[in-house]
């Protein structure tokens, strides 16, 4: 029995010109007890195609069944048999967690004596038992998102939609929502369609479908999707003590011919190629490490399905220029940051050289933004010192702000300015004049590859593009240092990729790059990184540092995400027993 | 199953509007700070206008006629050494008029009959200006007849105008501003109130999660229209009581009648809500949509503050699609006249065919859809 049957499925929005086409003609089966995962990059469809299952977008063309409900027609009928989590789940947040979880079971008419076994269940599931009184405004990141996949399970549905349930929460989290999905299928054989951005759990879904602009690329077993990679997969080992920083080394490898992607990770570098066999390492660079063949994972499968599809991001080399010299251009010293009576920022101390890219790690809610904004000069901090390039933003002059570049989280851009208009906006905001803002703007739309779009307003732009222009803006007047916060939020694989690699080449130049993320593999890409978590640094100093910190007999190769998860669940039992 | 849904929308919306301060700061704190302003501040009456008197010559016959502008409640006298220092105070804002009486006033008055009263009007405010005039040429008339009195002589005058001011006898604007104050308040409540909170449900993502639930589209407009109408209704209470007891407002007309029209029109700014929130799904645009097209007209337009009489003919006709221009009408005759069938019948009809216009097509525009 399918529990989802779709046939020729097309949606577009808009009209005339400013028409695009969500999804075009997709045809689908989900069979009954099976858990599928829906990726694709940024504007594939992903969002259209759940919603449009959950009987809250209409059809253009095409047959859908849900449950059996033809849709749009019997959505109501379908709609007290499934649970679906909208990407950003809006609970009511004057509402407490009890009083959430009572709504919705009142919506799904849930008899009043079946109600506490189920809110008892739930309540020790997701770990919210203590909080039952708590406004759900008042909840992190991560404990929102657990509730509001509570409430959708109030009701035990046939089908479950989540679209994107575990994006920006903390690992431990993460792992909890996952943990609660995985026995949704289990123990109660419901179907889920889930889409996401982390690989890994696509990966242990039962299918994948991949979607790329409105359309299916390909679909099956993770492991299937991954065969045709077999060969193609290698993995460069480093040694514990390497010398060479392996962002420098990734960046070597990415050039080399037949490489179509290059990955940081734990214990070395991962390398896709477009043909079986490996790729020709030279001696100089060989010698850093071993290569071995490695069994594919769908990420290379993802990456090399978009390669040639999305067009290739070639960044001219880097000029080799003042690379780090170990000058100290910010130093934060004891830094505190109250909002009324709650601690922000609890005496953070680090600082940052010359050329370095430095991450401030942790989940939503950790102080990584506040402390970024108290760098930039754009909030006061409650006590403690912080310098930027010697000086103190907040009482600096303007030529030193101008020293400074920064990309705000939601990439404050004139959303109806084109990308053009931005462009010069920014240039003439840093002061450049006549020629060189010319030629400024002339090299930012060819480096960034925004020809194309320069007419385009910047609000009709796809995320990975809004980044880029951000970014192009930011670093228009050529600043010592860029301030980066969440610039990876929301942005597919592939833009991640060209983010990162954008990133290293700038620090090539000398450029000192701060960079917050939620994205706990995207420290490996960092020179230095401390960890936050609830306004305090759990850790900081190198990726390999970290996660050198948390190895044990039984963990021989941890992962960024293993450490953060060892070194927050440390920093509880001891803030525990201190108490 | 029905009802436990119904209840169960109904006790959020009710612990939103509770916990939320911008909600209790549009429901109750705007009402109470526009009683007081429309109750204690704004007055359109003429009252202890203050006016500059200038006399050239002093006399026993200047002085009765100044202890006449003295003696009247209209007037606050302040007396200037010469016009030009008068002129000044009107300038500077200290007197609305000038009463100017010069030195040959008293030689004239006594020898002939015309004796020229100089007054100058600061036509500004042509509203007040007229007021003033005429309080002026009442504060003559009563003065020469009093002389007459005194000299033992009626003054003849042929025609003599004995005005007689109905349902406000006291000519307190205050007593016609206060009843006309509830329809702001509703307006508030129902339409203004309403909009954001919707739309806040939009820009939350609130909305989106509670669509895919078996909760109807019926269900989640009656979850919206019944706590907000307690709200308004409630608002409607505190604001009669407020006018009755706090601002001594007669209240001529009977409760039951005040009640069922409130509501009527209370209905009608619900539906003005829901229809702008379905249409505009980001706070800032609802709320500004809602203040143009509900707020503002029900003050301006209403007849609340300005007469509708008086406006010109397109405006007039303008005013007939503004629900609260039916429901001023209603509450200045409750408050003031008292249960008068043909006006409150006429504006209910009006009401009533705007209620089923707003509400009908919020329901119709309603869906439990995001396209």
């Amino acid at each position: 029995m399918d529990a989802v049957a779709v046939t020729n499925l097309a949606k577009s929005f808009g009209s005339g010109a400013t028409r695009r086409n969500a999804l075009k003609g997709i045809s689908l089966r989900l069979p009954a007890g099976t858990m599928t995962a829906l990726i694709g990059p940024d504007g594939a469809g992903k969002t259209t195609m759940l919603r449009t299952l959950a009987g809250i977008l209409t059809p253009d063309t095409g047959e859908v069944s849900v449950l059996g409900h033809r849709l749009p027609k019997e959505a109501l009928a379908l709609q007290r048999r499934i649970g679906y989590m909208p990407q950003h789940f809006g609970l009511y947040e004057d509402l407490s967690v009890q009083e959430n979880l009572t709504l919705f079971a009142d919506l799904h008419g849930i008899a009043r004596n079946a109600r506490d076994g189920r809110f008892a269940d739930l309540l020790t599931m997701t770990a919210l038992g203590p909080f039952r009184k708590r406004l759900a405004g008042q909840l992190s990141g991560g404990m929102k998102q657990k509730l509001g996949l509570a409430c959708t399970l109030v009701h035990p549905p046939e089908l479950l939609l989540l679209d994107e349930a575990s994006v920006g929460v903390d690992p431990i989290s993460r792992r909890e929502i996952w943990g609660i999905i995985r026995e949704q299928v289990v123990t109660h054989g419901i179907t889920i369609l889930l889409s996401t951005a982390y690989m890994d759990e696509a990966e242990r879904c039962d299918r994948v479908i991949i979607l790329h602009e409105g359309e299916i690329l390909a679909r099956g077993r993770p492991a299937e999707i991954s065969a045709p990679l077999e060969g193609r997969s290698f993995l460069f080992e480093l040694p514990e003590n390497i010398s060479a920083a392996p962002r420098t080394l990734q960046s070597r490898m990415a050039g080399l011919p037949g490489v179509i992607d290059t990955v940081i990770q734990a214990n070395g570098l991962r390398i896709v190629m477009e043909q079986p066999g490996p790729p020709a390492v030279p001696a100089d660079l060989g010698s850093h490490g071993t290569l071995k063949p490695s069994p594919p994972r769908l990420e290379d499968a993802f990456v090399s399905l978009l390669y040639g599809r999305v067009r290739r991001h070639v960044i001219a080399a880097p000029r080799e220029t003042g690379a780090s010299d170990g000058t100290v251009v910010i130093e934060v010293h004891d830094l505190y940051r109250y909002f009324g009576d709650f601690p922000a920022v609890k005496g953070v101390s680090f600082s940052v050289r010359k050329g370095e890219i430095f991450g401030l790690l942790g989940a939503n809610g950790a102080g990584k933004s506040t402390t970024f904004r108290m760098l930039c000069g754009l909030l006061p901090s409650s006590s403690g010192t912080l310098r930027v390039a010697g000086l103190d933003l907040r009482k600096a002059p303007a030529a030193t702000r101008a020293r400074i570049g920064y990309v705000s989280q939601r990439f404050s851009l004139y959303t109806a300015l084109s990308v053009k208009q931005n462009m010069e906006f920014f240039a003439s905001a840093y002061g450049l004049q006549n020629q060189k803002k010319k030629s400024r703007i002339a090299r930012a739309l060819e480096e960034f590859e925004l020809t194309a779009y320069v007419a385009t307003n910047a609000g009709d732009l796809p995320l990975g593009y809004k980044q880029r222009l951000a970014l192009a803006c930011a670093l228009m007047h050529e600043p010592d240092i860029v301030f980066l916060d969440e610039p990876t939020s929301g942005v597919d694989p592939l833009a991640r990729r060209e983010f990162w690699t954008r990133l290293n080449a700038l620090a090539r130049e000398g450029t000192t790059c701060l960079v917050t993320t939620h994205f706990l593999e995207e420290a490996e890409y960092c020179d230095r990184l401390v960890l936050m978590s609830l306004g305090e640094v759990l850790a900081q100093g190198t990726p390999s540092e970290i996660k050198a910190a948390v190895r044990r007999p039984d963990e021989p190769a941890p992962g960024m995400e293993d450490a953060f998860i060892s070194i927050i669940e440390e920093h509880e039992r001891t803030s525990r027993r201190a108490s | 199953m029905i009802m436990m849904r119904l209840m169960g929308l109904i006790r959020k919306e009710a612990y939103e509007i509770v916990r939320d301060p911008s909600s209790i700061a549009i429901a109750f704190i705007l009402p109470l700070a526009l009683l007081f302003i429309f109750g204690y501040g704004v007055s359109l009456d003429a009252r202890d206008i203050p006016i500059a008197v200038v006399v050239d010559h002093p006399t026993t016959l200047t002085a009765s006629f100044v202890g006449e502008l003295q003696c009247s409640p209209w007037f606050h006298p302040t007396s200037y050494p010469s016009e030009a220092r008068a002129e000044q105070a009107v300038m500077d804002g200290h007197a609305a008029a000038i009463v100017w009486l010069r030195s040959d006033f008293t030689r004239l008055a006594l020898s002939s009959s015309h004796a020229p009263i100089h007054v100058i009007v600061n036509g500004v405010d042509a509203n007040q200006a007229r007021i003033i005039e005429n309080y002026v040429n009442g504060a003559w008339l009563a003065w020469l007849k009093q002389r007459a009195v005194i000299q033992g002589m009626r003054l003849s005058a042929p025609v003599a105008a004995e005005a007689r001011v109905w349902f406000n006898p006291a000519m307190r604007s205050r007593d016609y501003l206060v009843p006309g104050l509830i329809a702001i308040i509703m307006t508030l409540i129902g339409a203004l109130l309403t909009a954001l909170v919707v739309a806040r449900e939009w820009e939350r993502g609130t909305m989106e999660g509670i669509m895919v639930t078996p909760a109807g589209k019926m269900e989640l407009l009656l979850g919206k229209l019944i706590p907000y109408f307690v709200l308004g209704m409630g608002g409607m209470l505190f604001s009669t009581i407020m006018a009755v007891f706090l601002f001594r407002v007669p209240l001529r007309g009977s409760i039951a009648v005040l009640i069922a029209c409130s509501s009527l029109f209370l209905l009608t700014a619900l539906g003005m809500g829901l229809l702008i929130s379905i249409l505009a799904r980001s706070q800032f645009v609802a709320g500004m949509v809602a203040i143009v097209a509900t707020f503002l007209p029900a003050f301006i337009l209403s007849g609340f503050l300005f007469d509708i009489h008086s406006m010109p003919r397109v405006v007039q006709l303008l005013t007939h699609v503004i629900a609260a221009r039916y429901f001023v009408g209603i509450l200045q005759t409750v408050f003031l006249a008292g249960d008068i069938r043909t006006i409150i019948v006429s504006n209910c009809l009006g009401l009533g065919i705007l209620c089923l216009l707003f509400l009908g097509l919020a329901i119709i525009r309603f869906r439990k859809r995001l396209d």
